[in-house]
């Protein structure tokens, strides 16, 4: 569980993120959503600890207060940490399986058959047995998002943290994201974060969502009641197009 | 003039970070030995290539210059020896190298900057800076001055080959006068001034790599700036340590 006490954020005299207090519950994929510059990748980026939050705010890693830490207490809680990044960040260097691996030589004594075992579960994983020798170039942005996904879930992690998983993919591919996440989730129990503006991902695998106007925690629920909200803000952010609107109308045809 | 306070603040608070103790030596040792090859080996050719030709101008030019019928011909070998020893080799070569290995420092880590890579070194767990930078940092104090002991070999066949090959001066006295008057410090001396630089070269690229914001433009202006203020941190130690050892 991770816990965000009173949480501001502000670069120089403009401020990002408002008073956001909320808790991502373990084993639940938590969707973090809103329109685009609303502070969700901020709100994120402090949450593991890329930004500092103005002093006030706390952010609680299983009852342990992360933003009191030193920098080496971090490095450790930061280890139980998976994040799939926007643009996947795999290292251009390294290949598939030197990327996946990276994590274990870094902090495990595992020796080479027992990390190589372990890269290979997770390319299973995510179905991409075999992609071991390839280099992230030689991926396409679906394979490279399953990639990071693994790298990710290398460490066994009890958090795990995806900014915008499915930006830039297929509608299709998406949604093996989504699935994958959301399996993931519930296989290793840990506690998920979602940051997306993509509504089917919210409506596909959202258990909890928050959603983020102003910088400030406007509305929390779930994926049935965002639906039904009468909340203005998430209206006009669910129904944006003509064709959600159509629709709808046609809900509350139906309801009446 | 604050924002270069500010930027040489934020570069000492970058070092400061940089000189930490590695997460694991294996791995450190294993980027260690990559980056003393990517930066230093791969330098040899350039290396090579400039040394030869810059010791046959400066033996062409202190022959064609010599024309007081008091001065010896063994004076060609020994100018061109020690132009070459105390200023040629390490500060040329190395602003030669602020170019090749500064932008190529910048480069890559500007681009794991923009690309969330650093980021995510970060949130595994890892030092970016100690992980990156130290490696680098280390290559380059260790094997540069190997790279200047081999310029200096080689400025001084090339200052031969030009003096022979244009019939200027014999073999013989080239090397009486590469031979004559030889102070052994002084090669401590050029290697001391290459040890500051490479550690300036790497350390300031680096700097302006991993504070890069924004996209492949800002990667771009970051590797000029970092070859820039290189080279002017090269000269700028070269007259203060001239200064230190020599006077």
């Amino acid at each position: 569980m991770i816990e965000v006490k009173n949480l501001n954020k502000s670069f120089g005299d403009k401020q990002i993120l408002h008073e956001i207090n909320t808790v991502f519950e373990k084993g639940k994929v938590n969707m973090v959503i809103g329109q685009s510059g609303q502070g969700k990748s901020v709100l994120t980026k402090c949450i593991v600890g890329l930004h500092e939050p103005d002093k006030g705010g706390e952010i609680h890693y299983g009852g342990e207060n992360f933003t009191e830490m030193s920098r080496k207490e971090r490095m450790l809680i930061r280890q139980e940490i998976g994040m799939l990044f926007q643009g996947s960040a795999l290292f251009d260097s390294m290949t598939v399986e030197e990327n996946i691996m990276f994590p274990l030589t870094m902090f495990t004594k595992m020796s080479k058959k027992e990390k190589l075992d372990r890269v290979n579960f997770c390319l299973d994983r995510v179905n991409l047995e075999g992609r071991n020798g390839l280099y992230p170039a030689e991926c396409s942005g679906g394979m490279q998002k399953r990639i990071a996904i693994a790298r990710a879930i290398a460490m066994n992690p009890k958090y795990l943290f995806c900014d915008e998983p499915n930006s830039g993919l297929d509608p299709k591919t998406a949604i093996v994201i989504d699935n994958l996440i959301r399996e993931i989730t519930y296989e290793f129990d840990i506690t998920t974060v979602v940051i997306t503006h993509d509504m089917n991902s919210v409506i596909e695998i959202g258990d909890n969502i928050m959603f983020i106007h102003d910088g400030r925690n406007w509305w929390s629920g779930d994926r049935k009641t965002i639906l039904t909200t009468d909340n203005q803000e998430i209206i006009d952010f669910v129904y944006a197009s003509d064709f959600m609107k159509e629709i709808r109308s046609s809900m509350q045809e139906k309801r009446k | 003039m604050l924002k270069a306070l500010q930027n040489i603040g934020k570069y000492m608070h970058m070092l400061w970070i940089v000189f930490s103790r590695p997460e694991k030596w294996g791995v450190f040792r294993a980027r260690l030995f990559h980056e003393i090859h990517f930066i230093g080996i791969n330098s040899i050719p350039i290396v090579a290539l400039m040394s030869v030709f810059m010791g046959g101008v400066i033996a062409l030019q202190t022959a064609s210059n010599m024309t007081s019928p008091w001065l010896p011909e063994y004076t060609i070998g020994y100018i061109t020896r020690s132009s070459t020893i105390l200023e040629f080799s390490p500060t040329m070569i190395s602003l030669i190298l602020a170019g090749k290995v500064g932008s190529n420092v910048a480069s890559e880590i500007g681009t794991m900057k923009t690309t969330e890579q650093i980021d995510a070194l970060e949130v595994m767990g890892v030092n970016s800076l100690t992980f990156l930078v130290l490696p680098k940092i280390l290559g380059a104090v260790f094997f540069f001055p190997v790279l200047i002991i081999f310029s200096m070999g080689l400025s001084l066949i090339g200052g031969w080959l030009s003096l022979v090959l244009s019939e200027l001066a014999s073999t013989e006295t080239y090397v009486v006068g590469i031979r004559s008057f030889f102070v052994p410090s002084n090669i401590v001396y050029a290697l001391s001034k290459t040890v500051v630089f490479a550690f300036l070269i790497v350390s300031i690229s680096s700097f302006y790599g991993y504070y890069t914001k924004g996209g492949a433009l800002d990667v771009g202006k970051s590797a000029t700036k970092a070859v820039v203020t290189a080279s002017i941190a090269i000269l700028i130690a070269n007259f203060l340590l001239t200064q230190m050892f020599l006077l």
